[in-house]
């Protein structure tokens, strides 16, 4: 039959709609789509502590020491150290090979401006600076740091796991000041930053540093060799979590950082999702005073709410799945080295609401207004509010639950007032594990007062022992004063530890290698 | 005509001044520091005055205002607080999504729902005008989220049709660029539909009692004839007005449509912004759905001269 020129405009017509929505040619590249916490909107790991900022980091560049799955600092950037006798030169020499994404080589100067923007911002940081006498350069590859006294704690504070985390970065760009943000990503890290393709509020792009020189050891949370096993990574940001959760059950997405716990159970049912905990020390979740403003500026109506806490009930609300949570009755993250629960008794006894009542009753609480800041888009923020909220009324407190968003919550605990004048009283958040570990790192385990973390208690013992336990000469003495400080906070009650939990992860069945650690590391992670 | 569109354009001067001062005022007023934000929750009190120095957010009202002003004259947005990068660019990575997304949504609306409401006009009373109407209040009864939701599921998750979530620009193919529209055009454009067909209906109804049609009909016309030639062309007016009204109806549907279907444009950038408190594109963006409104209802009006005669500028 011979055909028509109707025939063939069908022809034509079906074939161009199949080669439109025939899949475009994507390269044969593997590429990781992953939808991290948050949304990537600074780069500057040192400007902010935001933790979506120090993954950027991760990704970007490296640093000098790393923190291992057992707790033991390793060289990273640095191939070896040696200490002086007297403990007050240390000498760290680079690897080979290092450079940097703009091609230059990994210098002492380098590392030295890095370590002092570091030192400008973050609190770890500055209390070493407060130790150091001078930091220079011996050559390229070799640079010494002097020491005023003995400080044994120096390597463990340019290994630190978490924000700020010393990032090394080239001296051009490590010169701008710590108040200023930077713009550029140039690390030396194990991907290169594509930030053409950066969309805030969208995407963050990175591919495969084909120069890094990886370390010859397995990987272990931060340390070991960050072998990079995909071409490209690319951050999606989904902000709606039924969207995330049919993204990937549809295979659109490969690895989903943080999962709701509402649709955990709709996840495990996906045959090709695998739901898993890839962070071995979760967070925790705190209820942080006013230390300076009736009526929790009296320690015994902090000891009353102290005594009420359950935080069983505190975690059910957080996460759900009983798998997901755990009791922590320490101020340091449990299953850390200084985890202890030592003059925890207040807090993991029986709930005794006699008991706290007598406390409310000799504080000589006189029915004074307490503000609950609550911030209803922070599901992990909200439901500690709801639970705190029941717990005063039980108490027979003067309880006020003030909603807002988590923009203004954070805006208003920096006020001072009282509550009359839009102060507050209680507020919640959380810590990931890593920032509880250690008195250095604790930001709300101070007795500073105005100096403290806002909630600004006083406690000078509390700082007496943080101070000791800088300077102390070795392990078992750091344990020591440690715990001390941990038994004196649960007499001041600086905040109240509401429990450990996790956010599970969830990625496709075809990807090996995830790591499991305290910070979504993205390195050695196969896509078949 | 020339001398209306001048007088309109510059109408629209005083139009925008207004909308920037409101909508600077509200943001001043409104709780929320993004310098506590961007500092993070590990900052401390001083770190987040540092910053709101650094930021100029210390300055008093009208200085801020008139430094934003100033800029604004001069075509300039301001810098992100967070990404420091320019409002202009920003806008700009974001412009090819949402204006693919209501142009689609647009056409598709006036295809379907013009069509829907003639046949119910003409069939009015019978099963197809009933058709109509239940899709028009379905269309206005459920949520865009839900439907969404359900497009999602039924469509991508169940019968592996559509993708979930995200876009592909046109420069990635026209393939994957309409796959990605379907379901959030939808979406979104189920209530400017039902709203359309409804307007579309009454309208039509109006003009085919008139005289002229039954003396139209009486001359036996084709019914085609009738309802597009002459009934649809009088009955136009009022449904293009409905269409330029229904656009302030999409500008707020696609921020939620940008939402659930993860697609970069404008609408998201709104509601990440004010969830940050990053005044400089929030002021940056509602001054651009400002402008975009106030032409096409500049756009509407002219259009009535076209299907009018009798209407003159």
């Amino acid at each position: 039959m011979k055909p028509t020129f109707l025939s063939v405009l069908k022809l034509a017509a079906v074939a161009a709609v199949a080669v439109a929505f025939l899949p475009s040619g994507a390269a044969a590249q593997k590429t990781l789509k992953f939808i991290p916490e948050a949304d990537l909107r600074i780069l500057d790991p040192i400007w902010t502590t935001a933790y979506i900022t120090r993954n950027h980091g991760y990704m970007v560049y490296d640093t000098l020491f790393a923190i291992d799955e057992h707790f033991k600092v390793q060289p990273q950037m640095a191939d070896r150290y040696t200490v002086s006798p007297d403990g007050l030169l240390y000498t760290i020499t680079l690897r080979d090979g290092l450079k940097f994404h703009d091609g230059q080589p990994v210098r002492s100067a380098d590392c030295i401006a890095s370590l002092e923007r570091w030192a400008k911002r973050d609190g770890f940081g500055q209390k070493t600076a407060e130790m150091i006498v001078e930091m220079k350069p011996v050559d390229d590859k070799t640079f010494s740091i002097r020491l005023k006294q003995p400080y044994p704690l120096l390597i463990e504070s340019i290994g630190k796991l978490s924000s700020n985390v010393p990032f090394i970065m080239p001296e051009r760009i490590a010169k701008t000041d710590a108040d200023k943000q930077i713009t550029e990503a140039i690390g030396s890290g194990p991907f290169k930053f594509v930030k053409d393709e950066w969309v805030p509020g969208n995407k963050a792009v990175y591919v495969k540093n084909t120069d890094y020189v990886p370390r010859k050891e397995p990987p272990s949370w931060a340390a070991g060799g960050k072998v990079v096993k995909v071409d490209r990574v690319e951050w999606v940001y989904i902000p709606d979590a039924a969207t995330a959760a049919a993204a990937i059950t549809a295979g659109e997405v490969d690895m989903w950082q943080q999962l709701p716990p509402d649709l955990v159970p709709l996840l495990q049912r996906s045959k090709d999702v695998v739901v898993a905990n890839v962070d071995p020390l979760g967070s925790m979740g705190i209820l942080r005073f006013n230390h300076l403003q009736p009526p929790f500026n009296n320690p015994k109506m902090r000891q009353a709410v102290l005594q009420m806490v359950d935080q069983k009930e505190y975690m059910a609300g957080v996460a759900g799945d009983p798998k997901n949570w755990k009791t922590c009755f320490s101020y340091y993250t449990c299953g850390t080295p200084l985890a202890s629960e030592m003059g925890a008794d207040m807090l993991k006894g029986s709930r005794d609401l006699a008991k706290a009542k007598q406390l409310v009753k000799e504080a000589g609480y006189n029915g004074e207004k307490v503000v609950v800041m609550d911030a209803t888009d922070q599901p992990i923020v909200h439901s500690q509010a709801l639970i705190t909220t029941e717990l005063l009324r039980k108490l027979g407190l003067n309880v006020d639950l003030q909603a807002s968003d988590w923009g203004t919550l954070i805006t208003r605990r920096a006020s001072k007032e009282p509550v009359e004048k839009n102060g507050w009283s209680i507020f919640h958040t959380w810590f990931v594990g890593p920032d509880l570990t250690n008195p250095a790192l604790s930001l709300p385990l101070r007795g500073a007062g105005q100096a403290s973390w806002f909630g600004w208690p006083t406690d000078e013992k509390i700082e007496q022992l943080r101070n000791a336990w800088f300077t102390a000469p070795d392990a078992d003495a750091q344990v020591k004063y440690a715990h001390e400080l941990q038994e004196e906070a649960f007499q001041s009650v600086p905040y109240v530890p509401t429990g450990q939990f996790i956010i599970p992860s969830a990625y496709r069945k075809n990807l090996k290698g995830v790591i499991v650690a305290p910070v979504a590391f993205l390195w050695n992670i196969e896509k078949n | 005509m020339f001398a209306y569109v001048v007088r309109r354009v510059l109408a629209t001067i005083p139009v925008m001044g207004v909308v920037a001062l409101f909508v600077f005022s509200l943001l001043y007023l409104a709780p929320g520091d993004p310098a506590a934000i961007i500092a993070g929750d590990l900052a401390t009190a001083d770190d987040i005055l540092r910053i709101r120095a650094k930021l100029g957010l210390d300055e008093p009202f009208l200085v801020r205002f008139w430094t934003w002003l100033w800029a604004v004259l001069h075509g300039d947005l301001g810098i992100s607080i967070f990404t420091n990068l320019p409002v202009t660019r920003l806008i700009g990575q974001r412009v090819e999504p949402t204006l693919a997304l209501t142009l689609s949504t647009l056409l598709v609306a006036v295809i379907v729902a013009v069509p829907m409401g003639v046949l119910a006009a003409w069939k009015a009373g019978r099963w197809q005008d009933r058709a109509v109407m239940a899709f028009a209040v379905i269309g206005f009864s459920v949520p865009i989220f839900v439907l969404a939701y359900l497009l999602i599921f039924g469509l991508s998750l169940g019968l592996d049709l559509l993708p979930v979530q995200g876009y592909a620009s046109i420069r990635d193919g026209f393939g994957p660029f309409i796959q990605h529209l379907i379901l959030p055009s939808v979406a979104l454009g189920i209530t400017y539909m039902a709203l359309i067909a409804r307007i579309t209906r009454a309208s039509m109804l109006d003009v085919l009692s008139q005289d002229y049609i039954r003396t139209a009909q009486a001359k036996g016309l084709a019914a085609d004839k009738v309802l597009i030639g002459h009934a649809l062309k009088n009955a136009a007016v009022p449904i293009v007005t409905v269409i330029g009204i229904g656009v302030g109806l999409l500008i707020s549907g696609v921020v939620v449509t940008e939402t659930v279907f993860a697609i970069p444009g404008i609408g998201r950038l709104t509601v990440d912004a004010i969830l940050r408190r990053d005044y400089p594109i929030i002021q940056g963006v509602i001054l651009i759905f400002s402008a975009a409104y106030v032409l096409v209802n500049l756009l509407v009006d002219l259009s009535y001269t076209l299907l009018d005669p009798r209407i003159r500028y």
